[in-house]
């Protein structure tokens, strides 16, 4: 066991570095200047340029420049500066990031309540009308692009039945953040049901299931005890690796219900060229993403003995 | 045309009876599927009583395990029906018990082993647990109680080391243990009687000698009815008492295991018995049954193995032979001895 | 329970038979049927699969020949047609069916032209995708090693960054973003998923005995690889396609709303034009979003009814 762990760190660390690199490269190296961008229309004088550019150290060899920041980051945390403020990227992160967190935390919760719910729902009745509907439904929630859904629930529910409110004023109201969450776990939500369901439904035709009822042992207890337990081991598995995929959708919900998170401050960094911001972030978010996968392995080994040992 | 009559009762093989602990009385057990109705199991009837090995001969499809698991009612009912027979257990019919009730003598009073002991056990708890569950559920007993009585039929079983492996993991056993923990399960609440199907057919043949024989001890110690189910002709000759030999869902011979080596009355069973590679057959060709079982939804007419039949006549294409006693060529019963075929004195007597 | 999928059991060989004996077994042949055979079987009768068939086959109708479903154009803009008039929903087929936006341009002519774009991302990227990630999922899955190592490594790489995201930071570099652009840029980060299915679909290929048959017969590399792994391979990777073309074409759609999609005619454009009108002039945004959402439920439809068809655990 301590020797899977050992090695699937050792297989981050070049995939760390691989990946701050390439995101290092497309920011930096395709067109696009962002000082010059700080100007906006009106252009500055080729001298401020140039100086806002030394000092930034955006006059360097890409790959210089590379290494620099990465020592930053190594020896100081320091993950850079944005440019149009002035604030360490750090700062930056840590005003936006409880209100990603709190929109993320409520679309995870929403997202294995009702995606595992209606999976076993569904899964127990595998192959009956119920299982059918469920499966149309979760192929229209996938199918539904995320900001499409966001203006439909936005208008219906915020516009024209006045049920709730349009935008996110103030983010540590849970009742603002529902359509937003709701908006954001929605396609999770369809693909984890459907996980759920086919696990089930596999699972129920197996031997082991099989054995559990000749030794006379109730249904219910078949079902909770033995089934879930097999079941749930790809669910729980693709729900740790979901957490990337929650914060890719933060940005268009963020968007739409204009809130001010992590995913909007990406959106916005990248609109305005802000390299150093953009930078900064996907650097953290890659870490969080590869910090989830180990523990999902690791998870993954807990649930499944057959791995623990291999 | 098929004449189908009803089938003549098979003299019952012990003296003094003890009435039979099971009896299975012309089960039919049909699947819809989506080609047709299949007729796994066509009037079958047997019965074992407390201490006995009946052994359940036959090739995959001839619906040997459909009838063990319609015993232990863990069909699924959707696409399996029984529209016909009775399944006597200490003379109950179970089939008219509700599900709570037969689920009460499932795992308790009838235990069953499967073939593939890796997949018929729940891969992510340990065998002390999925042992101990029997006793928790139908006992009552506490995780403790349940634990440590796990532990002492991982020795009975002859698993070594029972108490520092109880909570290890099936896949961490070789495939013979984890034989021995089917059995374990499968005797825990001590079943009048135990089914086990195919229990050696996934395993060495050593390992197969072991796990046989502990089954035979248990059996003995424990007096219980024993079914096994087979397709392996070598395995049975030393554990059971009588054999009921199947092909397309009906029982086509039933006699005490010597006499149907020595003397078998069905030119299927003789089929049988010659496909067996001996020692003294040097440089000949081996022998098997031409032909393949054939496909359930499209029995052929009269005798179900008339197509790969040596000896069929035209009367094996259009009546159904029924399981009539067989009998000395003087006409003395032969007690036990049945057979479904037209010509069975031919083949029984020369 | 015996196993009644597939048989060939003929009549024995008649070397007893009476010529005067009806054939026991019916004429209905039993011939073996392969994967491909029997999944096709069941896709003929499968509802969704018909259903997605007939959209797909219409939207590539729309998309070749747009002039059949409309005379309008979708770039001309006649202000005198001001957004505020509603869609004339009688008057169906016809340029004021659905309404015009903003610009005086009408819903349903921008519909019909607008599937162009979503028609040849969806495509294009999913064709880049399956050869580049077939390529590197093939050759890590089957030489494994340190080859496997590096390559998982740079899908991991790839991996890394939130398709999204990515997509995003590239697309942002480009002001003119045509097609060959966008399918650049999503085929850039999409490749990872299907290099993963078929790196596992090799690898478990591999090990099949008819592989190591045909190792032991002395195939060479090339051979085994393009005549024996690639079409067990096949399953798999054509479902995660379908159903990526989907995803593709509703990303092609979500970039559109950043303000970072297609330059021109397409329906994302529209969806986020429309969405500031939402409350006055629904139409403007509700149509294409239909349309949007059909589409990509037809791909999405047509690979899990193909995925149930080749599935050997549900026949």
């Amino acid at each position: 066991m301590g020797r899977y762990v050992a090695r699937r760190l050792l297989q981050m660390i070049p995939v760390f570095f691989g990946t701050t690199l390439l995101i290092f490269l497309m920011v930096y190296a395709l067109p696009g200047d962002p000082v010059r961008g700080l100007f906006g229309d009106k252009g500055g004088s080729p001298q401020v340029i140039a100086a806002l550019r030394h000092q930034y150290g955006l006059d360097q060899n890409i790959f210089v420049q590379y290494f620099n920041y990465m020592k930053g980051i190594i020896l100081h945390a320091d993950f850079g500066t944005q440019i149009a403020s002035g604030r360490p990227v750090t700062d930056v992160l840590g005003d936006a990031f409880p209100v990603t967190l709190r929109l993320g935390g409520f679309a995870f919760a929403i997202e294995i309540v009702l995606g595992v719910g209606l999976g076993v729902y569904a899964g127990l009745r595998a192959g009956r009308a119920a299982d059918t509907a469920v499966l149309l439904f979760t192929l229209l929630l996938i199918s539904v692009p995320v900001f499409v859904l966001g203006f439909i629930l936005q208008w219906i529910f915020a516009d024209e039945l006045q049920w709730l409110e349009p935008n996110v004023n103030d983010a540590s109201n849970y009742g603002q953040l529902l359509m937003p969450a709701i908006v954001l776990a929605t396609a999770s939500l369809a693909y984890v049901s459907r996980l759920t369901r086919t696990s089930i439904a596999e699972n129920m035709r197996a031997d082991y299931v099989r054995t559990a009822i000749a030794k006379g042992l109730p249904r219910r207890r078949v079902v909770t005890v033995h089934l879930m337990r097999n079941s749930m081991i790809p669910v729980v598995t693709y729900l740790g690796t979901d957490i990337g995929g929650l914060l890719g959708g933060a940005v268009i919900t963020e968007g739409i219900f204009n809130i001010q998170g992590i995913g909007g401050t990406i959106y916005q960094s990248i609109i305005r060229r802000e390299g150093t911001t953009l930078v900064g972030l996907v650097t953290i978010l890659v870490l969080v993403y590869l910090v989830a996968s180990l523990l999902v392995d690791l998870l993954y080994a807990v649930l499944d003995p057959r791995i623990r040992y291999a | 045309m098929t004449i189908i009559e009803e089938a003549a009762p098979v003299p019952a093989p012990r003296d003094g009876e003890d009435a039979p602990l099971l009896e299975v009385r012309d089960l039919h057990v049909e699947f819809a599927t989506r080609e047709g109705v299949v007729r796994a199991v066509n009037g079958v009837n047997y019965n074992v009583h407390a201490g006995e090995t009946l052994a359940v001969l036959g090739e995959s499809g001839s619906g040997k395990s459909v009838t063990a698991q319609a015993i232990m009612g863990i069909l699924d009912m959707p696409p399996a029906r029984i529209p016909q027979g009775e399944i006597l257990f200490r003379g109950q019919d179970m089939l008219k018990m509700s599900t709570e009730e037969r689920r009460k003598i499932r795992g308790r009073r009838i235990a069953m082993i499967f073939q593939d002991a890796l997949s018929s056990l729940n891969p992510v708890l340990s065998v002390g647990y999925q042992i101990g569950e029997l006793f928790r559920v139908h006992q009552g007993l506490s995780k403790k109680e349940a634990r440590a009585k796990s532990i002492e039929l991982m020795d009975r079983v002859k698993i070594p080391a029972a108490a520092a492996r109880v909570n290890d993991y099936p896949h961490q056993f070789s495939g013979g243990m984890r034989q021995r923990i089917m059995i374990a399960m499968a005797l825990a609440l001590e079943p009048d009687m135990i089914i086990a199907d195919e229990p050696t057919t996934a395993l060495d043949v050593t390992v197969q000698a072991q796990v046989m024989d502990l089954l035979a001890e248990l059996q003995r110690e424990y007096q219980m009815g024993l079914i096994l189910i087979t397709h392996d002709l070598g395995v049975v000759a030393d554990v059971a008492d009588k054999i009921a030999v199947m092909y397309a869902g009906r029982i086509v011979e039933t006699a005490p295991v010597r006499e149907l080596y020595k003397r078998p009355a069905h030119p299927y069973t003789r089929g049988l018995l010659d496909s067996i590679p001996r020692l003294d057959q040097k440089g000949q060709e081996l022998y098997a049954i031409k032909g393949l079982p054939p496909n359930l939804l499209h029995v052929p007419t009269g005798c179900a193995f008339n197509p790969r039949c040596p000896k069929a006549q035209d009367i094996c294409r259009t009546e159904v032979p029924v399981l009539v006693p067989v009998t000395e060529q003087d006409g003395t019963d032969l007690v036990g001895r049945g057979s479904a075929c037209h010509f069975w004195k031919e083949t029984i007597h020369g | 329970m015996p196993d009644m999928t597939k048989s060939d059991t003929a009549t024995a060989e008649p070397d007893s038979v009476d010529a005067a004996t009806p054939a026991p077994q019916p004429a209905k042949s039993e011939k073996t049927r392969s994967l491909w055979g029997d999944a096709w079987q069941d896709l003929r009768r499968n509802k969704i699969f018909l259903i997605s068939s007939v959209l797909i086959v219409l939207l590539l109708l729309i998309t070749f020949f747009p002039g059949w479903f409309t005379s309008g154009n979708p770039a001309y803009g006649d202000l005198s047609k001001h957004y505020l008039q509603k869609p004339q929903l009688g008057k169906v087929f016809s340029t004021e069916w659905l309404g015009y936006d903003q610009q005086g341009r009408s819903v349903y002519a921008r519909l019909i032209y607008g599937a162009r774009a979503s028609i040849a991302v969806g495509f294009g990227t999913t064709f880049a995708v399956t050869i580049v990630g077939g390529l590197v999922g093939m050759i890590a899955g089957y030489f494994g090693g340190i080859v496997d190592s590096v390559l998982s490594r740079l899908v991991d790489v790839f991996f890394g960054i939130p398709f999204l995201l990515g997509t995003m930071v590239t697309l942002n570099s480009f002001p003119e973003r045509t097609a060959w652009v966008v399918i650049g840029a999503l085929s850039f980060f999409g490749w990872t998923q299907l290099a993963r299915v078929m790196r596992g679909a090799v690898i478990t290929t591999k090990q099949s005995d008819y592989v190591q048959a045909a190792k032991a017969l002395g195939a060479s590399t090339p051979r085994i690889l393009f005549r024996h792994i690639l079409p067990n391979t096949l399953a798999p990777v054509i479902v995660v396609a379908t159903i990526s073309l989907g995803v593709y074409i509703g990303s092609e759609a979500t970039l559109s709303f950043l303000g970072l999609g297609l330059n021109g005619v397409s329906w994302g454009n529209d969806i986020s034009d429309g969405g500031s009108s939402i409350r006055i002039a629904q139409w403007i945004m509700l149509y294409p979003s239909i349309m949007l959402t059909i589409t990509v439920l037809a791909f999405i439809m047509l690979g899990e009814a193909v995925r149930n068809a080749l599935d050997p655990k549900t026949r």
